[in-house]
């Protein structure tokens, strides 16, 4: 029985630059991943209530807006409240090194900044998934 | 009672969520689950929803959900998008249209890939509509792959069947062809606003004055705008309207065996193909007629019946 990798995409918050999203959307979908993309402005709400209802493996989160301290965060809240933590959370987008590590202390499993290679998110995302 | 299936007549969402992914993968556990879950169902409306690519067919169903809504009605949505033949991977976007009812506890959105079937369904749908019948939705709504010229399974699963359309098209009746154009119970001529429309309403009623296959019910044709929500309630009172009928013919029961019927035969061809391709009691035997075949040895006709007999027997 093969069991396909279900991705969440999404952009949280006021941000409008949804170009890096849709490649890393794209290049799931071509390493044979099931990505749900749903587009901008979603809540850390209505993030984790997709994810719920689709019953994905990962939630990435694309932001370029400089408010991934607040967003990102808000999201692993919710999957701790939820007992959600075998969804793998990776984000990207303009993000400084320095808040790197306090993202992943916080639960953020994978960060990705500019000039990451597609390939290494599909890497990332085999060697990390919990089926 | 088992277990998962017990939380879905609950209505829990992550449960439902979870026998949903069980069932795409086809894992044994779903089918043990569905033992409990048949019995509750029946109840649910099935609309089915096919159409040109980019009529609005995602646009329309929000539409269409929060009319229900506030009807007090509690909807699930089963969007389909096709899975490459290439990678297998999927890019399912529908849930971008549907937005605003990503908090509505009483509507369940699910997106799934074709996962290689054709006909516009993914095989799994019979199980997620029978799921989320369960589960207490009084809708299902099913939301097929853009509409080419043969996907036309949906109306194995729907009790009511809206074709999708939109105007300036050119000829557009002649783009979808006569399959397609025979399915609906309801035709949309949405994005209304847009210029022509009253030729695509005209080609449409001159298509539905011609056909006798029912004479007891006249196809209708309506126009909506689901960008504004123009002619929304007039649908919905149409898909209303259409089930009443079914209700009091005996075509509705006749469409819920031949779903039934199209159900079983998925699941038949599924193990079927599961025993004979990818069970390792007849793999070596499959591998060696295939040489057979290619050696000039044996016919493939006379190879699927020495397969077949091996099953059956």
């Amino acid at each position: 029985m093969e069991r396909k990798i279900r991705v969440l995409i999404a952009k949280p918050g006021l941000d409008g630059h949804d170009r890096g999203a849709k490649i890393v959307a794209r290049a799931l979908r071509n390493a044979g991943m099931e990505v749900i993309y749903t587009g901008l402005h979603q809540t850390a709400d209505m993030i984790i209530e997709t994810a719920i209802q689709e019953d994905v493996d990962v939630i990435g989160l694309s932001l370029l807006s400089g408010a991934h301290m607040t967003l990102f965060i808000d999201v692993t809240k919710l999957l701790k409240k939820k007992n959600m933590q075998d969804v793998l959370f990776i984000g990207g987008g303009i993000i400084p090194k320095e808040d790197v590590s306090v993202l992943k202390k916080a639960g953020v499993d994978g960060v990705f900044g500019p000039g990451t290679h597609t390939e290494d998110i599909v890497v990332f995302i085999k060697n990390n998934v919990k089926l | 009672m088992n277990d998962i299936a017990s939380k879905v007549l609950k209505g829990e969402p992550r449960s439902v969520a979870r026998l949903i992914t069980l069932a795409e993968n086809n894992s044994p556990d779903a089918a043990i689950a569905m033992k409990d879950i048949h019995p509750n169902t029946g109840e649910a409306h099935v609309i089915g929803i096919t159409g040109v690519m980019g009529g609005g067919k995602s646009t329309l169903i929000s539409e269409i959900t929060r009319e229900y809504r506030k009807q007090g009605k509690k909807v699930g949505i089963i969007a389909i998008d096709p899975t490459s033949p290439f990678s297998g991977g999927a890019l399912l976007g529908d849930r971008v249209r549907m937005m605003e009812l990503a908090m509505d506890e009483g509507v369940f959105i699910r997106s799934m890939g074709t996962r290689g079937m054709l006909g516009g369904l993914t095989s799994a749908v019979y199980d997620v509509v029978e799921i989320l019948d369960a589960s207490g939705k009084d809708i299902v709504i099913v939301e097929t792959v853009g509409v080419g010229q043969a996907e036309v399974d949906v109306i194995k699963i729907a009790d009511s069947t809206l074709v999708v359309l939109v105007p300036g098209l050119g000829d557009s009746i002649q783009t979808i062809k006569a399959g397609v154009m025979e399915i609906a119970d309801i035709y949309v001529i949405n994005k209304a606003d847009r210029p022509d429309v009253n030729q695509t309403v005209a080609e449409v009623k001159s298509l539905v004055d011609i056909d006798c296959s029912n004479k007891d019910r006249k196809k209708p044709v309506l126009t909506t705008n689901a960008r504004n929500g123009e002619g929304i309630k007039e649908l919905v009172n149409e898909i209303k309207k259409h089930k009443k009928y079914l209700d009091n013919s005996k075509e509705f029961d006749n469409k819920r065996m031949r779903r039934y019927e199209a159900e079983l035969i998925e699941i038949i061809k599924k193990r079927l193909m599961n025993l004979i391709f990818d069970e390792s009691k007849f793999k070596e035997k499959v591998e060696s007629l295939i040489y057979k075949i290619f050696k000039k040895e044996v016919d493939p006709y006379t190879a699927a019946d020495e397969i077949l007999g091996k099953i059956l027997k």
